[in-house]
């Protein structure tokens, strides 16, 4: 029964694959996932009509490519779902180096769609932000050598992560995309965190965030106009978190009514970064409520799944992808809402987007083969320890 | 603390003992060991698991509690922003002594255009060209096809203007709110208001900032948000300030002058009632000021405040108040008046020659040169000095205009003997006509020094003495006589008792010397004479009166029936009664018996 206890799920001979993953899979998770691709694909039909008339785009363009990224993100994270672990930490390390390798190449091959900052490959019908892909594999890599730290005589797993850490936050700020590399940044301090950091150290890591942003703001014109707008307390009405919070206030508790809003006209970004600013104005606070307690629940559910979890990796890896996940959800609601100031980061599965919810369908999917329920070491091992 | 020993040496030792191969136990060994540490980590993994998923339900919590709060609270109104320190741009009103609007503000609209913005750029530049006739639709249509990201097209325009730019339809043509001051009466009262214009601009709203007047000594406080929107009440009457522009500007063209100058002053409260400067201009387009000729022939140019001139024969009265002041004459007192005289190798002359003696009295109403000149050869240079210093003809009139400090009296920089005798008949000394009301009404109003004011003020001014009370009166039956039977005959006004000295002086050429045809004459008058409320003076330039057979220039042919036209409008204005005089009783009957 060992093998059990460091990851490996057994299989019995003639156990079907199907049933087996939904006996163990997290079904309410996987429910959630699917009520929040719902509700984005309720925000596109509004959000994103005015984008494609702005392109003399049939209107439900946007909304018909969101079904097509959607059922793909959907499948791929029902595929990840089911992968054992080994393969999990197979295939994401696997993925890091490719996406890694592709942010690097992004000066030279990438473009930036007039925004201003290098993030993405132009495939032609669809654009691919590697740093979308790099998350998830970067997530289980470090959790990989974190839990390697932990074995005796294991190698300096977690001084190993650090380095990679820093590489990846490095090449994600010189794009710039500020936004991304604090989700990264805050991902490995999650899962350092977890893996049982010195508290010490992780104060010195804060630390280190708080000089960071400091620098980049002296340093960057870009980061510094937005912390800007952020700290002065008037709004300017004509700017992104002008519009929005009109339409939060717009909004009220029952919204103005469906295709009633008329922030999405306003805001460029309506249907991606501030896609609940369209969600607080037609549906009012009750979806937008909704939108959080899923988010929520998806996020703590995972985590209170796997304090259960036994397996050094299986729990760093759960834990920073749960993270990742609910931090970019909650640092989108955030900026909306004026508590953070504005980045450019998407709500998962909610925001219109190609690459960027397959990336998420496949995170979710990693979380949710990592979350699975599988035996945790013998009965009297647990019972017996519980004594002591 | 017990200390698990690193290997279990004891156990390896015996199965050693025994033959067996120890590595199975030191890896069973190992294992435990593993799995105790990691027990330990996992305790803590979950309590920080625990931590982490609070943490998340709080950061959510906060999120939609923000969110609720912004829900429950109403939406601002979406107003234009503007980045920066905001333009304070209410401006507040000027008004008259009775309240009546001098200067307001309107809301208006600028013209600008994004051309990033833009549909149709050379359409719009071409309509844009049909609204505004001195638009180019060329250089408009480069402008909004160019690198540009914004430009101002108009600063104001017109609601109709505004309407008809809507019209095009184009999304790069924007309005800015404007609010742009107004001057209701057009030119009425010009000099005194100044003007304005935009200073700082943006696109939600422009400053407005005084640029001469009034308007720009009083920016600060107009401009003050404390004063909460408190209008500026000058001391101009409306209705008066009219009637004197009128009759001023009638005046001036039957006399053929090229500039005309009044001022109407409360003798008391050295209010300023009425101040008129022609030619003028109308505040709400004020002209650009001359680049060439002279400052003095713009229509910006305030006569009456900046103008320095010399006022001839109104200064006499000044020698003549002094000496009785002192005493060294007395109204009936006989004066050499022998024309020409000589001092040194000057010569004094008199417009007709009156005979050898006058009393000082009739040297007043016939404006003897000769007779002034020795009246004030026995008071003295150094006493004449500080007399007319002491009528604050040394320093520029403290008005609260911003020209003001710009009509500094022109005085002999050697106060010599013969400085002292032209001046004393007004030659040699230049002033400004608001100058010479400020001095008239110190003579006049009981002896008392006065100081113009713009201000409207109830305050009687009760400066230094100049002169004695006594004096005055005499001064001013001195001044009535000159109306009733002397060079300003044309100024009896009935019912109004019009007292007041003439003035005519030949204009210094800019070379040297007078002209022989150029004039400036002045009457310098109060009225009622017996107990003065006001003075009026009349500044005409250049006047020719050319009825007769020859032309005439003197004060009494050219300002004083002007001066005399004004008073007669407006005393009734200014709410005197038509009175008999108290010395002329004896041949009237009074019908009413009280």
């Amino acid at each position: 029964m060992t093998e059990m206890v460091f990851g490996t799920a057994p299989s019995r001979a003639g156990d079907p694959v199907l049933p087996r993953w939904w006996r163990t899979i997290d079904r309410v998770t996987l429910g959630l996932v699917f009520a929040l691709f719902g509700v984005g694909l309720l925000l596109g039909l509004a959000a994103s009509v005015p984008l494609a008339e702005k392109n003399d785009l049939p209107p439900y363009y946007y909304v018909t490519r969101q079904v097509f990224f959607g059922g793909m993100a959907l499948a791929a994270m029902i595929g990840c779902s089911m992968l054992p672990v080994a393969l999990v930490r197979r295939l994401g390390v696997l993925g890091f180096v490719a996406s890694f390798i592709a942010l690097l190449f992004l000066p030279v091959l990438g473009t930036d769609f007039g925004k201003g900052a290098i993030r993405w490959y132009s495939l032609g019908f669809a654009s691919f932000q590697p740093s979308e892909f790099l998350k998830p594999g970067f997530v289980i890599l470090c959790a990989w050598l974190m839990a390697a730290a932990q074995d005796l005589g294991g190698p300096p797993g977690r001084l190993y992560s650090f380095l990679v850490a820093s590489a990846v936050v490095i090449l994600l700020a010189l794009q710039p995309d500020f936004g991304q590399a604090c989700l990264v940044l805050f991902a490995w301090g999650v899962m350092y965190f977890v893996g049982g950091a010195p508290i010490i150290l992780l104060m010195l890591v804060g630390g280190l965030v708080v000089g960071g942003g400091i620098t980049a703001y002296s340093a960057s014109e870009h980061f510094a106009r937005r912390i800007n707008g952020f700290l002065s307390t008037e709004i300017d009405p004509r700017t992104q978190i002008g519009y929005a919070t009109n339409a939060i206030q717009e909004g009220g508790f029952f919204g103005v009514g469906v295709g009633q809003g008329t922030v999405k006209w306003t805001l460029p970004d309506a249907h991606t970064d501030f896609i609940i600013a369209v969600a607080a104005e037609e549906f009012g606070l009750i979806l937008v409520g909704l939108i959080i307690a899923l988010y929520m629940a998806i996020t703590v559910r995972s985590l209170i799944r796997l304090m259960r979890e036994r397996d050094p990796f299986t729990r760093l890896a759960g834990t920073g992808l749960a993270c990742a996940f609910g931090v970019q959800a909650l640092i989108n609601m955030g900026v909306a809402v004026r508590l953070l100031p504005a980045k450019g980061m998407t709500l998962p599965f909610v925001s219109y987007g190609g690459s960027s919810v397959i990336a998420s369908g496949i995170a979710v999917g990693m979380l949710l083969a990592l979350t699975r329920r599988r035996p945790q070491g013998r009965i009297a091992e647990i019972l017996l320890k519980r004594g002591r | 603390m017990i200390r698990t020993p690193l290997r279990p040496l004891a156990r390896i030792l015996s199965a050693r003992a025994k033959g067996e191969n120890p590595d199975a136990i030191e890896r069973e060994n190992l294992r435990l060991r593993h799995e105790e540490m990691r027990d330990r980590s996992r305790l803590k993994a979950e309590g920080r698991l625990l931590l982490l998923g609070l943490a998340f339900v709080a950061g959510f919590g906060l999120v939609g509690l923000r969110m609720g709060v912004l829900a429950a609270s109403a939406p601002e109104e979406p107003k234009s922003g503007q980045a920066g320190p905001a333009i304070v741009a209410q401006r507040a009103d000027i008004t008259d002594r009775e309240g009546r609007i001098l200067a307001t503000n309107l809301v208006t609209h600028a013209l600008y255009a994004q051309p990033k913005l833009m549909v149709d750029p050379a359409g719009a530049a071409e309509k844009l060209a049909l609204i505004f006739p001195d638009l180019d639709a060329e250089k408009l249509t480069k402008d909004f096809t160019g690198a540009k990201k914004f430009l101002w097209i108009k600063k104001r325009i017109s609601p109709e203007q505004m309407q008809l730019v809507h019209e095009i339809g184009d999304p790069g043509l924007l309005f800015g709110p404007r609010e742009m001051r107004l001057y209701p009466n057009g030119a009425l009262a010009s000099h005194i208001l100044g003007g304005s214009s935009f200073g700082r601009e943006g696109v939600a709203s422009a400053e407005v900032i005084g640029t001469a007047g009034v308007e720009k000594t009083f920016d600060g406080w107009l401009r003050d948000p404390a004063n909460g929107g408190a209008p500026l009440q000058l001391s101009i009457d409306l209705s008066v300030q009219a009637t004197v522009e009128e009759v001023l500007d009638g005046g001036m063209k039957l006399m053929n002058a090229k500039g005309a100058a009044a001022v109407l002053m409360d003798v008391k409260t050295g209010e300023v009632i009425a101040m008129a400067s022609l030619p003028d201009f109308d505040p709400n387009t004020r002209p650009a000021p001359l680049t060439k000729g002279q400052a003095g022939d713009s229509p910006l140019f305030n006569r009456a405040v900046q103008g320095v001139y010399e006022l001839g024969s109104t200064f006499k009265i000044f020698a003549v108040a002094q000496a009785l002041d002192l005493g060294v004459v007395n109204p009936m007192t006989m004066v050499d008046t022998k024309s020409p005289m000589f001092w040194g190798k000057y010569k004094i002359r008199d417009f007709h020659n009156y005979g050898a003696q006058n009393t000082v009295t009739d040297v007043v109403v016939k404006s003897s040169n000769v007779g002034t000149a020795h009246i004030i050869g026995m008071v003295g240079a150094e006493k004449q000095q500080s007399f007319l210093k002491s009528l604050g003809f040394f320093e520029p009139t403290e008005v609260e205009l911003v020209e003001a400090p710009t009509g500094k009296p022109l005085i002999p920089k050697k106060w010599s003997e013969i400085s002292m005798l032209t001046i004393s008949y007004g030659h040699g000394l230049s002033a400004s006509p608001l100058h010479l009301a400020a001095a008239y009404a110190s003579i006049v109003n009981g002896g008392t020094r006065v100081r113009p004011t713009i201000l409207k003020t109830d305050k009687v001014q009760e400066g230094e003495r100049v002169i004695s009370e006594k004096t005055s009166e005499t001064a001013r039956s001195l001044l009535r006589q000159v109306v009733v039977r002397g060079t300003a005959s044309f100024g009896e006004v009935p019912g109004y008792a019009v007292g007041g000295k003439t003035g005519t002086a030949d204009k210094p050429k800019p070379t040297g010397g007078y002209y022989d045809d150029k004039v400036i004459t002045t009457f310098a008058s109060t009225f009622p004479a017996y107990d003065p409320k006001y003075v009026l003076i009349v500044t005409l330039d250049e006047p020719v009166e050319s009825s007769g057979d020859e032309p005439r220039r003197t004060a009494g042919w050219t300002s004083v029936p002007v001066a005399a036209e004004v008073i007669r409008r407006v005393a009734p204005l200014l709410g005197l009664r038509p009175e008999v005089e108290p010395g002329l009783e004896a041949g009237v009957t009074r019908v009413s018996s009280n």
